[in-house]
């Protein structure tokens, strides 16, 4: 059998870097083939080679069995190679028909646009009109009117009938469901990405790679990933992705390729190898596990958080609230302590609410009832920046929404959340020495690479990105840390490091709310877990005697807790 | 090093450019282009247009920088046009009404222009933040009320007393005495050159305008309040994380630009003494090209300003010499402008793909660390 892709030898050097070094691929068609590495590890620029964004200076590119050279994507795209990005390109204010669509829009047949040409010219008629009435203004008229002629003939000449019927069979053919009507505002994450496989299949895709697709998912929207998965490998198409996390790389894959430092090290198929074995083959060592030692949870209460509501009845009228029900709660009358010392962890099905009990907490969102105790203050009226001076530190989930200024130097970057106190400023100035000082105690400490504290924050890779936030945040020595997915989307190695000053933060007494998705990572560092299904809080389990399967229960209200069980 | 080398590359590269389109214009519409930009440079050789310049060159600054403190929060503060002309209106009357000291005089007067033209701003900052107005839409508006609605009827209502027989050089508000008037600065450059000749002045807003600038760039760069304007331009959302009071940081921005916008009439007021019924309009829309070329930098502003300030006063002596039509200098500031947009945005992607190869570079050379480091 011809292999859908095969690379051989290829070698793409960047100015001082060997990003790919000779690195070998074979891509059998019809099967799901894993990459994984480190960041860094150069799986990015391999598919990009792979997708024609960048050209290979040395080796060959075979896609079923033809010798291939892409300049473009566009090549890619000819030869049947799709291409998922980890960041949607989506349209947001537009439906999902129009998304896909987008750019590759089938036209009408010209024949049936002839009756459309006298409205059109009845149109430029009575604006030339008008033209000839009043000189000036007519002049601006006939502009606008011609403005829209145009909008609405681009509309007009598209075949949405034809399109659609296209789409609802490339659609149903992949068992990909999703309504072409919604607009992909409203859309969750999960089903933001089938938009965009959709989208790569209805441009006549075969081979589709996928850039960490999983880095943005909850376990319940992970596992629909599969299944689509595993529906469009059995009709036919090749998949290659890029995973960072190996039990789900082992979960779904047929042959799994792993890259470090610019190489490939193993290429092997799915029968029998371990997650740490492949871990090994990724870092050269032993797979990290995010355990705590023993407790240090004290008897001092950090946070005491007391019937907290947030939207519903109070009529908080923000946008924050746009995709709940009407007048429903987004926070539901949830309580919780966190001593110093102690990490509580939340799990939960994105969306059900701790969102905004962060928001809450960070005094981002406003509350509707309840209130926020922190260290015997009640902050709940704060202003953000007092609740951050008070000594609350926050790992945002969105690190390049809400944590990081990306086109400014590091430095400036180290300040941010900050800039009120020493060492990074004073009242009324920003102490640049004290800053630059800071960041490179938060460099050397926190293991962030690079080459000095002066380049944009855009160029670091994602796992030192947030070493540089957790840095920031807990050199600043908080009381409290509200940590939401810390390690979401970076690599082995900084994932452990993460973990570690977590660890040491917490034996240090401070106390952390975690939010995460990767429930071995709760389990794992958590002294106690809460469950939050509909912005309420359904259960209070102890990490020691329960598993990632029980907590998936809880988190989609299969299993319910007793009240008072606690 | 590097650094400086990029921003200096687009600049360069954007003029270079706009010279050589305008070459090729003025050579299809038949005009000999080394003539005529002969006959600028030359005019411009000259001490007294040397001022005619930097007076010229004093308003666009300053509305320059009105709308790039704008900018950086990515507020597009179009109405900087109807901020200073209703500041320069109520500063004059103000000040004709008054008799204080010189000093007291005049910043009294630059007081009360800077405050009108902050309350003036304002209100597009108040609307944007309790109504959400796109403040694109409230600030032209707010120009359209300003000149066409206020200004026309205060101006009406303020005119100064006629004598018996007035000439149209009587109209406008009250004189200011003379106490209030910001006194010329011939003597600055006179202390380096020659004697300025044909009744020339130059303005004293002209070290306003440079402390305005040494302070935009101290409070950009150095305080608290420029970083937090910064971030939210940069970064809204992170900002806000970071404790920057979104709502807040809008008003202000818009008074301080507004602020600034005020003492853009100052030049002309401390000039002519009164507010004039045919004051100097445009400069506010100016300033917002003047910006863009700039790049909202408190030095690139200044070469910016004085680059719109020599093509629009050198440009007159084309009138004169024949060698072109001086509308030419219009069509240099235009072309520049497009040719600085595309230049910048060339320069910075390579910026960015220099910053990630370095970056990545470290990461390589470390490399062995980050087994030792996984390890950990």
């Amino acid at each position: 059998m011809v292999a859908a892709i095969e690379l051989e030898g290829i070698t793409k050097r960047f100015p001082g870097v060997v990003a790919n070094d000779n690195v070998n691929l074979v891509v059998e068609p019809g099967e799901i083939h894993a990459i994984c590495g480190e960041n860094g590890a150069g799986k990015s620029t391999l598919m990009k080679i792979l997708y024609g964004m960048q050209r290979p200076d040395e080796g060959t590119m075979k896609v079923n069995g033809q010798l291939v050279d892409f300049s473009s994507p566009t090549d890619a795209i000819d030869e049947g190679i799709g291409m998922v990005h980890q960041h949607f390109m989506l349209a947001d204010n537009l439906t999902v028909l129009e998304n896909v669509i987008l750019g590759g829009e089938p036209r009408r047949d010209d024949k049936s646009l002839r009756s459309l040409w006298f409205p059109a010219i009845a149109f430029a008629v009575a604006a030339i009109a008008i033209l000839l009435v009043a000189s000036g203004w007519g002049l601006i008229f006939l502009l606008a009117c011609l403005a829209i002629a145009a909008l609405w003939w681009f509309r007009i000449r598209i075949d949405f009938e034809n399109a659609e019927d296209r789409l609802a069979r490339v659609a149903s053919e992949y068992g990909l469901n999703i309504d072409l009507d919604q607009v992909v505002e409203t859309l969750e994450v999960g089903e933001r990405q089938r938009v965009e496989i959709i989208k790569v299949l209805y441009r006549g895709a075969e081979i589709l790679i996928l850039d960490e697709p999983t880095a943005v998912l909850v376990p319940q929207e992970v596992e629909a990933l599969f299944d689509n998965m595993r529906e469009l490998k059995a009709n036919g198409a090749t998949i290659l992705f890029i995973d960072h996390k190996l039990d789900e790389v082992l979960e779904i894959a047929d042959s799994i390729t792993v890259l470090r430092h610019g190489k490939t090290v193993a290429s092997i198929p799915n029968d029998g190898v371990t997650a740490h074995e492949l871990a090994e083959l990724m870092v050269g060592s032993e797979l990290p596990t995010p355990e705590t030692a023993e407790s240090t949870v004290t008897d001092t209460v950090a946070l005491d958080i007391r019937n907290l509501s947030v939207g519903g009845n109070a009529g908080s009228g923000s946008a924050a609230g746009a995709d709940d029900t009407e007048g429903r709660r987004s926070l539901d009358d949830v309580s919780l302590t966190i001593h110093k010392g102690e990490i509580l962890g939340i799990a939960g099905v994105e969306g059900n609410g701790q969102g905004d009990l962060v928001d809450a907490i960070m005094g981002t969102e406003d509350t509707s009832s309840g209130s926020i105790i922190f260290e015997g203050q009640d902050i709940t009226k704060w202003s953000v920046r007092k609740r951050r001076e008070a000594g609350i530190g926050y790992v945002p989930e969105d690190r390049h929404r809400e944590g990081l200024l990306l086109s400014s130097p590091l430095w400036e970057n180290a300040a941010l959340g900050h800039q009120t106190q020493a060492p990074y400023g004073s009242r009324w100035f920003i102490d640049r020495d004290g800053t630059r000082a800071q960041t490179e105690i938060i460099k050397e400490s926190f293991d962030v690479r690079t080459p000095n504290i002066d380049v944009a924050a855009h160029a670091l890779s994602g796992g030192n990105q947030q070493k540089l936030i957790i840095g920031r945040e807990l050199t600043a020595d908080p009381s409290l840390l509200i940590a939401a997915h810390p390690t979401r989307g970076i690599d082995v190695g900084a994932q452990a490091a993460v973990w570690d000053q977590m660890r040491q933060a917490r034996a240090n007494g401070l106390a952390t709310l975690l939010i995460s998705a990767d429930l071995d990572e709760l389990i794992g560092l958590s002294d106690t877990i809460v469950v939050m299904l509909r912005g309420r809080i359904v259960a209070t389990l102890s990490p020691d005697d329960v598993t990632p399967r029980d907590l998936g229960a809880y988190m989609t209200g299969a299993a319910v807790q007793e009240a008072g069980a606690r | 090093m590097r650094r400086l080398g990029f921003s200096l590359a687009a600049p360069v590269g954007a003029f270079v450019l706009t010279i050589i389109i305008s070459t090729v214009a003025l050579w299809i519409f038949g005009s000999d282009p080394l003539e005529a930009y002969g006959d600028m440079l030359g005019h411009a050789r000259k001490l007294e247009t040397v001022v005619d310049i930097l007076n010229r060159a004093t308003p666009f600054y300053l509305s320059a920088v009105a709308a790039a403190i704008g900018f950086r929060m990515n507020l597009f503060n179009i109405g900087v046009e109807g901020q200073y002309l209703i500041a320069f209106l109520i500063a004059a009357q103000v000040g004709g009404l008054i008799s204080l000291p010189s000093a007291l005089h005049i910043l009294v007067i630059m007081l009360v222009a800077m405050i009108v033209g902050s309350l003036w701003a304002g209100i597009a900052g108040i609307l944007k933040t309790t109504r959400g107005v796109n403040e694109v839409v409230s600030t032209i508006m707010l120009n359209a009320i300003a000149v066409a609605g206020l200004i026309a009827w205060l101006q009406r209502e303020w005119q100064a007393e006629l004598g018996e027989q007035f000439s149209s050089s009587d109209l406008g508000t009250n004189p200011i005495e003379e106490s209030g008037l910001l006194p010329t600065i011939n003597w600055l450059p006179e202390i380096f050159t020659r004697e300025i000749g044909q009744g020339k002045e130059l303005t004293g807003m002209l070290l306003v305008a440079i402390l305005v600038g040494v302070a935009y760039h101290v409070l950009l760069n150095r305080t608290r309040f420029g970083f937090d304007l910064r971030a939210s331009g940069l970064n809204p959302f992170a900002a806000r994380a970071g404790g920057v009071p979104p709502k807040r940081m809008v008003v202000a921005a818009m008074m301080l630009s507004g602020a600034v916008a005020g003492l853009i009439g100052m030049v002309e007021l401390a000039d002519r003494g009164k507010f004039p019924p045919d004051p100097i309009q445009g400069l506010g829309f100016a300033g917002i090209a003047v910006a863009l070329l700039g790049r909202n930098h408190p030095g690139g502003m200044v070469f910016s300003a004085l680059l719109f300030a020599f093509l629009d006063v050198s440009s007159g002596v084309l009138d004169t010499t024949g060698a072109a039509s001086r509308e030419i200098a219009t069509i240099m500031q235009g072309i520049v402008l497009l040719t600085a947009v595309v230049a910048y945005g060339v320069a910075n992607r390579v910026r960015e793909r220099e910053e990630a190869r370095s970056t990545a570079e470290a990461l390589v050379t470390a490399g062995d660390d980050e087994l030792a480091g996984a390890s950990a």
